[in-house]
């Protein structure tokens, strides 16, 4: 009889359609996610408090990168400009100046060429400086024919290095200057503050990991004796995990949105003075936002630091909670 | 169904548990263990669905013989081996029907089913009408019974009780077993601890008797006593 009825059962598995195991497997996940959610929105000051200090600790790094993008696009509109100024000798004449500025329009490396007579230049110059009268002072014009060389944007620092060595050595040329050093020097920088910016990042995201992860640990205690009954009734690690799994990721996606609240309203805050620099300096906007890649990113960088913290504390203390 | 073959189990410390346990269940019987406590009758239910593991000798269940079960199967095994605990094991911040229906939910049985599964559980031991209502609010006796639904909700082959009447009054517990003997009937294979010999011997079914470890006695009970 025993036999039978083990028989009927297992005919039972085996003819239940592929679609319908599928669909108790999407409704064990959507249960463990809602439930885990629900457990959330049951401790809603402690679980706020940990999704604050994740926000915190997102937003940081966040903000913080967020800053060097904007000031490193502002750095590169400055890189683009960079131009050899090539101060010829006195004597060379308006012609000769011209020839020479075609023959360098000719190198594939340069993108355009300007070439400035020195009656021009003292024009530029009384126009910028409004020192008329000291210039009517001078006898004769000071200023050398002057060739301005664009290179190709893009061209990298060393192949512009060595383009303006290499005009500076043309006889007609007198001097050749490279503006490029203080854009060099500001690279430097950023890239040090780049560094310093993930730096501080990863040891947030540990940070991020260690809270969820002693987080999950409390909430495993707490539910110890279910994970007890649910092992003797034969539920599989993975079933007791998936609920642990999906607080960790909730944690991580709530410090996610968040850290966008704190980076976006932070900006905010900034706006104002910002808006009054970049109408001193006419440039464009200088602060953009995260933008939807960057709130994306800060959410999918929660959720998976979320995940990989309630996956530390499950692997750690879950094993240990065996029926007795 | 269940073949034990020298089992023994030693604890870490040196206390010995069982020694060299040799018996067999037949499919279909319903079979009591008794001795005193400390005999070893716990022990010997939970080595059935692994909630540990001999130290010596074998255990055939069903024809799978239990040291070659690997660890990540032992969840499947305990679905067809449904286990009544003397102190219930019911979780306490769920309803009846939610502690009835966890063993169907981890089974991933299909939502529909569910319902109608727990209530038919429910009805056999008699607390349809208490579906909603929270362990703490019911009886020993009724906890008991819904221990018992959880454990039979699934339909397992092999069901183990240990000392599920430990704590009631004598009807109480001849209602119990009244239960068990009614699974029994429709092809369960039951296996009960229980102290309580002048019960056994009333109810009049095949006991075996554990002492210190060993097993002293394997009565073939013709209910004469009864």
């Amino acid at each position: 009889m025993a036999r039978g009825r083990q028989q009927r059962s297992s005919r039972t598995r085996r003819s239940a359609p592929g679609g319908g195991r599928l669909r108790a497997w999407g409704a064990d996940h959507a249960r463990a996610a809602i439930g885990a959610l629900g457990r959330l929105s049951r401790s809603r000051v402690a679980s706020g408090m940990t999704a604050g200090v994740l926000g915190v600790a997102l937003a940081l790094p966040a903000a913080f990168l967020l800053a060097l993008d904007n000031l490193e696009r502002h750095a590169s509109g400055w890189d683009d400009g960079a131009q050899i100024s090539l101060f010829l000798q006195e004597e060379t004449s308006p012609d000769e100046q011209q020839g020479l500025a075609e023959e360098i329009l000719q190198r594939p490396e340069v993108q355009r060429t300007r070439t400035v007579t020195p009656e021009q230049a003292l024009a530029e110059f009384r126009e910028l400086s409004e020192m008329d009268d000291a210039v009517a002072m001078l006898d004769d014009n000071p200023l050398p024919p002057l060739v301005v060389v664009y290179p190709e944007p893009g061209t990298p620092a060393g192949a512009v290095e060595a383009l303006t060595r290499e005009l500076g050595r043309k006889p007609a040329v007198a001097r050749a200057r490279l503006d490029l050093e203080w854009v060099q020097r500001l690279q430097a920088i950023m890239e040090l503050s780049r560094r310093i910016a993930w730096l501080v990042a990863v040891l947030l995201a540990l940070a991020v990991v260690m809270v969820v992860g002693n987080t999950i640990r409390l909430a495993i205690e707490n539910r110890r004796e279910e994970i007890v009954v649910t092992k003797l009734i034969g539920g599989t690690d993975a079933f007791i995990r998936r609920p642990f799994l999906y607080e960790g990721a909730w944690y991580g996606l709530l410090g996610g949105v968040l850290a966008v609240i704190l980076v976006e309203g932070g900006r905010l805050v900034l706006s104002g003075p910002l808006e009054r620099l970049a109408e001193l300096y006419r440039t464009g906007p200088l602060l953009t936002g995260l933008g939807l890649d960057g709130i994306l990113l800060v959410w999918l960088a929660g959720v998976g630091l979320g995940l990989c913290g309630s996956w530390v504390a499950v692997g750690r203390h879950l094993a240990a909670i065996e029926p007795r | 169904m269940i073949e034990f073959d020298g089992v023994g189990k030693q604890y870490p410390g040196g206390h010995e548990a069982l020694r060299g346990l040799s018996f067999r269940v037949d499919p279909g019987e319903l079979v009591f263990l008794t001795g005193h406590s400390g005999a070893g009758k716990s022990t010997l239910l939970r080595l059935i669905p692994l909630l540990e593991r001999p130290s010596r000798g074998q255990i055939v269940l069903n024809g799978i013989n239990l040291a070659r079960l690997a660890r990540r199967r032992i969840p499947y095994l305990r679905r067809r081996v449904g286990m009544i605990f003397q102190d219930h094991r019911l979780l306490y911040d769920r309803t009846v029907y939610a502690n009835v229906a966890l063993p169907l939910v981890i089974a991933g049985t299909p939502a529909a089913d569910i319902g109608r599964r727990v209530r038919a559980a429910l009805d056999k031991v008699g607390l349809l009408h208490r579906e909603t209502a929270y362990p703490v609010t019911l009886s020993g006796g009724e906890q008991q019974r819904v221990g018992i639904a959880r454990a039979v909700v699934t339909r397992p082959p092999i069901l183990l009780a240990d000392e599920p009447t430990g704590n009631l009054d004598p009807e109480l517990s001849e209602e119990i077993m009244g239960l068990f003997e009614a699974f029994n009937r429709v092809g369960v294979t039951v296996l009960i601890a229980s102290h309580d010999l002048g019960l056994i011997q009333r109810l009049g079914h095949r006991y075996l008797r554990l002492s210190e470890g060993r097993l002293v006695g394997d009565t073939l009970n013709d209910g004469a006593g009864g």
